[in-house]
């Protein structure tokens, strides 16, 4: 009982990979392998940021600092020491977000609701300013061009593989973390923060834990960007891609582990479709969001999980 | 005997009114205590300094020899002090065994494992079974907790505490909000619990079937200040007491 839902996200991880792996061997163009690598690191920003807010319930609206603090370690490095650089500038950029997400986590998780919102928001801006205005350095709106991987990884194919080996490994880390007792009392730190001390456990260092390990991730997903797009840009920093990542997991739902990576998908790939007839998608997906916010508000991962709920009980009563 | 819990002139006041006025008392190990008094005389406020939710203005509070003032709820908990919520305090969302077991991991030091299922913490998970046996929500362990009657939910919160192994155990009105039927489960229960996890418990409770039918040393606090302390029936005999609070409650 207790590990059927445990049994379930391994399947749904094994289908995924399964899915994923075998893509570039159906004729797929150049195209839609890209495609499909958006989906993968946007799956993974998106799972990264709701271990905040749907497990943990911080709202951040800054995610885009890790996911551009990734993107252009690697691309500065490839930008002014080489291609060769292009791993260990990803190495960099782990090690300079766990600083980093230290030091502003400690400072935000002084604060709660709205306020940790709005803070988080301000240091996005923030890394998006310097980053727009230091142009001799970042290159500033023209951002950073011809960003290759070096070796067997500049193969489109290759580096597919690489960023989908990198996307599954994280996916199962952060769902065997989400089901492990550091997981359940994340969960805990959401629902009752009050009662969380008197399990003898502090509520801001749970909080602290959870910030640098999300961001850790989300600085992962955007450093396998600079790969996939080959170039980069300001608007990786921007308050808009936080909230990109905000819609994905709403869209999904944010009460399910999966539920932001399949919003990813969904948002990605309704892009595409719309987005190659109408240059008003973002029409569009203000529509759905709508109808999904007021109809569906546990996303659409949330309520299939609650049809099904529904309909194995309905089944029990009837045989 | 060494007390378990010792206050030494407690003092705390929240801008010009005071909440607790020089109290000090000592509860030996064991014991099942109850504080009593009117609304607003300080005894949720002094449970709140106890368990360090609040800081005393001045004053010690001593928990097994050690001086416990000043420092925060999770590290006094962790040195045995357990505490149930006056306004039931459960996760309501897990199920009715991870309320628990939560408690019994962080007091296994398990709690912060990043990798393995939470399942497969064995004697974290039945430790949590046997607490939800003496509770009788055991048939209910796989239920979402918001799903439990209310007074079910009393004793979950109760059992979160227990799930820490508290030497010394804390309930804030442990029978509000229940009928009569359920104050007499609950109080049965409690004595129950209390040997069989071996507790010193104090409690506040305005229910008087409750203080007389279980404590065997009743406080009474008036208006932050410690107005009586004795048996059940000397609290019941104390002209003092009868003026200020019991007055025809009792009579």
């Amino acid at each position: 009982m207790e590990y059927r839902k445990s049994i379930l996200s391994v399947a749904f991880v094994i289908i995924l990979a399964v899915g994923f792996a075998v893509a570039p061997l159906a004729h797929t163009s150049g195209y839609q392998i890209m495609l499909a690598s958006h989906i993968l690191v946007w799956g993974l920003f998106a799972i990264s940021f709701n271990m905040l807010w749907g497990v943990t319930g911080m709202l951040s609206f800054g995610q885009a600092l890790y996911y551009g603090l990734g993107a252009y370690s690697v691309g500065l490095f490839v930008k002014h020491v080489g291609a060769a650089w292009f791993v260990p500038g990803m190495f960099v950029g782990l090690a300079l977000s766990v600083v980093i997400s230290l030091l502003i986590g400690l400072l935000v998780i002084r604060v709660g609701g709205v306020f940790f919102t709005v803070l988080t928001l301000a240091f996005g801006q923030l890394a998006w300013q310097i980053t727009f205005r230091w142009y001799d350095f970042t290159g500033g709106d023209d951002g950073i061009q011809g960003i290759i991987a070096p070796g067997i990884l500049s193969d489109r194919i290759v580096y597919y593989y690489f960023t989908l080996a990198i996307v599954l490994i994280s996916i199962w880390l952060l769902l065997r973390l989400s089901q492990s007792p550091m997981g359940v009392l994340l969960r805990c730190v959401r629902q009752n923060p009050a009662r969380v001390p008197f399990l003898g456990q502090s509520v801001r260092m749970s909080q602290l834990r959870i910030y640098v390990i999300s961001c850790f991730f989300t600085t992962l997903a955007g450093s396998l960007m600079a790969g996939v797009d080959n170039s980069i840009h300001t608007d990786m920093l921007y308050w808009t891609t936080s909230g990109e990542v905000i819609l994905m997991s709403v869209l999904g739902g944010i009460g399910q582990f999966f539920g932001p990576l399949i919003g990813a998908g969904a948002i990605i790939v309704i892009q595409d479709i719309v987005g190659a007839r109408t240059e008003y998608w973002p029409l569009f997906i203000g529509i759905l969001m709508m109808i999904i916010v007021l109809l569906f508000p546990r996303g659409v991962v949330g309520e299939f999980q609650a049809l099904r709920i529904k309909l194995t009980s309905f089944a029990r009563r009837g045989g | 005997m060494e007390p378990l819990l010792k206050l030494d002139h407690v003092n705390k006041a929240f801008g010009g009114l005071t909440v607790t006025a020089d109290v000090s008392f000592s509860v030996m190990p064991g014991d099942i205590t109850a504080i009593i008094g009117p609304n607003g005389a300080g005894k949720t406020t002094l449970f709140n300094q106890i368990t360090g939710h609040l800081i005393p203005d001045s004053g010690r509070i001593i928990f097994q020899g050690e001086d416990i003032t000043g420092m925060p709820p999770q590290t006094i908990v962790t040195r045995g002090m357990g505490r149930a919520f006056q306004i039931t305090s459960i996760f309501p969302e897990e199920t009715v065994l991870e309320n628990v077991r939560v408690a019994c991991l962080s007091h296994r030091k398990e709690i912060l494992h990043p990798f393995r299922h939470v399942g497969s913490f064995k004697r974290a998970t039945d430790r949590a079974y046997e607490i939800l046996e003496s509770l009788g929500l055991a048939n209910r362990a796989d239920r979402p907790a918001f799903e439990l009657a209310h007074g079910d939910q009393k004793l979950l919160d109760i059992g979160i505490a227990l799930g820490l192994e508290p030497k010394l155990l804390l309930l804030d009105e442990p029978t509000s909000g229940m009928s009569p039927e359920e104050r007499q489960l609950t109080r049965d229960l409690i004595k129950k619990l209390w040997k069989e996890f071996k507790l010193t418990l104090v409690f506040i409770e305005h229910d008087m079937d409750t203080v007389f039918g279980i404590a065997q040393l009743v406080r009474v606090l008036t208006l932050g200040r410690l107005l009586a302390e004795g048996t059940p029936d000397e609290i019941r005999n104390n002209p003092e007491v009868i003026t200020a609070y019991l007055g025809e409650e009792v009579s």
